[in-house]
């Protein structure tokens, strides 16, 4: 990819030249930007990869300011979130902003998974791009989670017992496992500070780096499209994909119009419906941490709910555990579950379609089951969707082969919109 | 008084409104059948869970109704220890010399928190708990419950306040505001009666036992301003927030517009 740079236009002087030499500032530019080719047909579901970078972007800066604010400690963190929500300049806008963050970071990946089931895009030669976006999606969850427990509220601590108690069920090192990570014999202080620790440190240099990794992995495979076509096969005189165009100005500008559209949505949550109706911020979440006071109702976030319903629909404890890991298990093993010929869902036939459908309707069901109490119908309910889940994936390697797949054309087929 | 002025007027324009009035009272039946419906058959009773707070946050006058009531009525048992007296008259438009005469507690600065001087013993001498902080508490159970709680006490007489609570049944707290409502009996439907939502007891009506000083209209006036004022409490940003989000909103849509504008410029020749 550098060795473009020195083909293409004078050398240049100046500051620039003399920049150049020390660090491939040019080269790194054409390299990933002006001549780093992408498919021109990208649609609507090719925003969220650059909408999930802008919201980490936005939870990195807002965090560091709300860390200015925020004081850790049993004794002091709710108080601290008051504080920063009535004294703090604009503090109330940074916690919102952060909150509201959190759920859009969900939101925005999970569309992007769902992008990468719609045109296979984990499929060879992008299976490690895949992975990475898995780990990428653990360590979101592992954030999301222990910032959430920060404002030391009752459901935070609450949702903490019921979470980390879940490593209790692992056989043998469990009990000890669990209160090596509270620090305690119960979700305390002590939690609450190595929680705060790994939230604002650890946790994010492993997502930027797996970030890092995710994008060095897209710019060597290049991006898929939604007709699953290699543009790579078809280069004209120069080595340049036919059917490519050049990232900078062309997707940079479209992202800087999805950026704007998505703002525009985010800003309104911000800013008109925080809270959400109690989804992004649940009430009991603004009666402080108190162990002798059970919330009514139990529930994580939404983002965790469909894993949270799995869990639930499982009579025994420790096979619900189990199961709510194989079900993220499934998620990473796509790649290799998925045997058909043809990547897009515009070529493959009514067997993948159906089951994709199916595995949807599955998950949002799984989502919203989790969030409410259980009763014997929606327990009914969660466990048909948790075999529709499982079934899914484990049927994936024979329906897949089994389709009746359309040819796939080799060149792009559909104009950008 | 709609009849009033037709008996005014002569015979045949009863004549012709009669069966224009008769439509609605043919069609009564049906629509109590349809609400008798909606309640499962049960007889009418008092929907207290449906009842709302309809919060107006923009509504200074209301909040400052509601400033005065809380400071009258609710501070010298409930703090609102998250708010600055100071923070709360500059949100609410109160100048500082009103709020010196008329809200601040003697002894307080305005630069103080919303506390109560209450010694803790006494408190749990005379209620078994100290009296909650309210600064959250629309925020944890909504205004809707704020609401029910001060409009659903009624006479009880096994309980240690001679009062209960529909909404917070074994309320702690005395019906102080009867005073101003007035003390009210409540009907119960017979016992074993299951209705409304939650399987909470089933009222039939409430029954005026003494009259207070305000009228239902007055007081349920006051009940309104006085949430109001207490869910400002729970967010005073939101006064802010509203207001700049407006902007900041319109300014996304003509950013986002001039974004759409320059994308379709340059993907004009990309076919």
């Amino acid at each position: 990819m550098g060795g473009h740079s020195s083909e293409s236009g004078p050398a240049r002087t100046g500051f620039m030249g003399w920049l150049n030499k020390r660090l491939p500032v040019d080269a790194f530019v054409k390299g990933s930007m002006t001549e780093y080719y992408a498919p021109k047909n990208f649609n609507v579901w090719y925003f969220f990869g650059s909408l999930a970078l802008l919201v980490l972007v936005m939870q990195l800066i807002t965090g560091v300011f709300l860390t200015m604010h925020y004081k850790v400690g049993e004794a002091t963190a709710f108080d601290s979130v008051e504080y920063i929500m009535r004294e703090v300049p604009y503090g109330w806008l940074l916690r919102y902003l952060h909150s509201t963050g959190a759920s859009a970071f969900f939101i925005v990946v999970y569309l992007h998974m769902f992008r990468a089931m719609l045109y296979g895009s984990y499929k060879a030669p992008r299976e490690l791009l895949w992975l990475f976006g898995m780990v990428i999606y653990l360590a979101l969850m592992a954030e999301a989670f222990m910032g959430y427990v920060l404002p030391w509220g009752n459901m935070s601590f609450w949702g903490a017992q019921v979470i980390v108690n879940l490593f209790g069920t692992i056989p043998v090192i469990g009990p000890g496992l669990v209160e090596w990570i509270r620090g305690d014999y119960g979700i305390a202080d002590a939690t609450l500070n190595r929680f705060f620790s790994l939230h604002v440190v650890a946790v994010p240099l492993v997502l930027l780096l797996l970030v890092a990794l995710h994008l060095v992995a897209l710019h060597e495979t290049g991006s898929n499209n939604p007709d699953g076509v290699e543009i790579k096969d078809n280069k004209d005189a120069k080595g340049n994909p036919v059917d490519g165009i050049a990232f900078h100005p062309y997707y940079t500008i479209k992202d800087v119009f999805g950026v704007g559209v998505f703002l525009t949505l985010f800003c309104i949550v911000v800013f008109f419906m925080p809270t959400f109706g109690g989804i992004f911020l649940e009430k009991p979440n603004f009666e402080v941490a108190n162990a002798m006071s059970t919330p009514d109702h139990i529930a994580p976030v939404w983002y965790f709910t469909p894993f949270y319903a799995i869990l639930r629909a499982v009579p025994d404890q420790q096979l619900g555990a189990l199961a709510m890991a194989l079900s993220l298990v499934c998620l990473v093993l796509l790649p290799w579950l998925d045997r058909s010929p043809v990547r897009s869902i515009r070529y493959r036939g009514w067997m993948w379609k159906t089951a994709l459908t199916l595995f949807v309707i599955s998950f949002v069901m799984l989502g919203y089951l989790g969030l409410m109490p259980p009763s014997p119908l929606y327990t009914t309910l969660a466990r048909i969707c948790s075999v529709v889940y499982f079934a899914f994936f484990v049927l994936m390697p024979i329906y897949t082969r089994l389709d009746p797949v359309k040819p796939v054309p080799t060149r792009l087929t559909s104009d950008h919109e | 008084m709609s009849t009033r002025i037709t008996r005014r007027r002569s015979g045949f324009s009863v004549r012709l409104l009669a069966p224009l009035l008769l439509v609605p009272l043919m069609l009564a039946p049906v629509a109590m059948a349809a609400e008798a419906e909606g309640h499962g058959g049960e007889p009418a009773h008092v929907n207290w869970q449906d009842w709302k707070a309809n919060n107006q946050i923009s509504d200074q006058a209301s909040l400052q109704r509601g400033a005065a009531n809380f400071a009258n009525y609710c501070a010298s048992c409930h703090s609102l220890k998250y708010l600055r007296y100071e923070r709360m008259a500059k949100d609410l438009g109160i100048p500082d010399d009103l709020l010196r005469k008329n809200l601040l507690p003697d002894g307080a600065k305005p630069t103080d928190y919303m506390m109560v001087n209450f010694p803790k013993a006494d408190a749990e001498a005379w209620f078994g708990k100290m009296p909650p902080d309210l600064s959250l508490i629309t925020r944890s159970k909504g205004s809707d419950y704020v609401y029910q709680f001060l409009k659903s006490f009624y006479v009880d007489e096994s309980t240690a306040t001679k009062s209960n609570n529909l909404a917070l049944p074994g309320a702690a707290m005395p019906a102080v505001l009867s005073e101003l409502e007035g003390v009210k009996r409540a009907v119960f439907a017979e016992q074993g009666a299951v209705g409304g939502h939650g399987g909470g007891p089933v009222v039939e009506r409430f029954e005026e036992v003494a009259a207070g000083s305000l009228s239902p209209e007055k007081y349920d006036a006051f009940v309104r301003d006085t949430v109001n004022y207490i869910s400002y409490a729970g967010e005073p940003s939101q006064l802010q927030r509203s207001a700049l989000g407006i902007w900041v909103v319109l300014f996304l849509l003509v950013f986002t517009g001039f974004a759409w504008l320059l994308k379709r410029e340059y993907w004009r020749d990309v076919h």
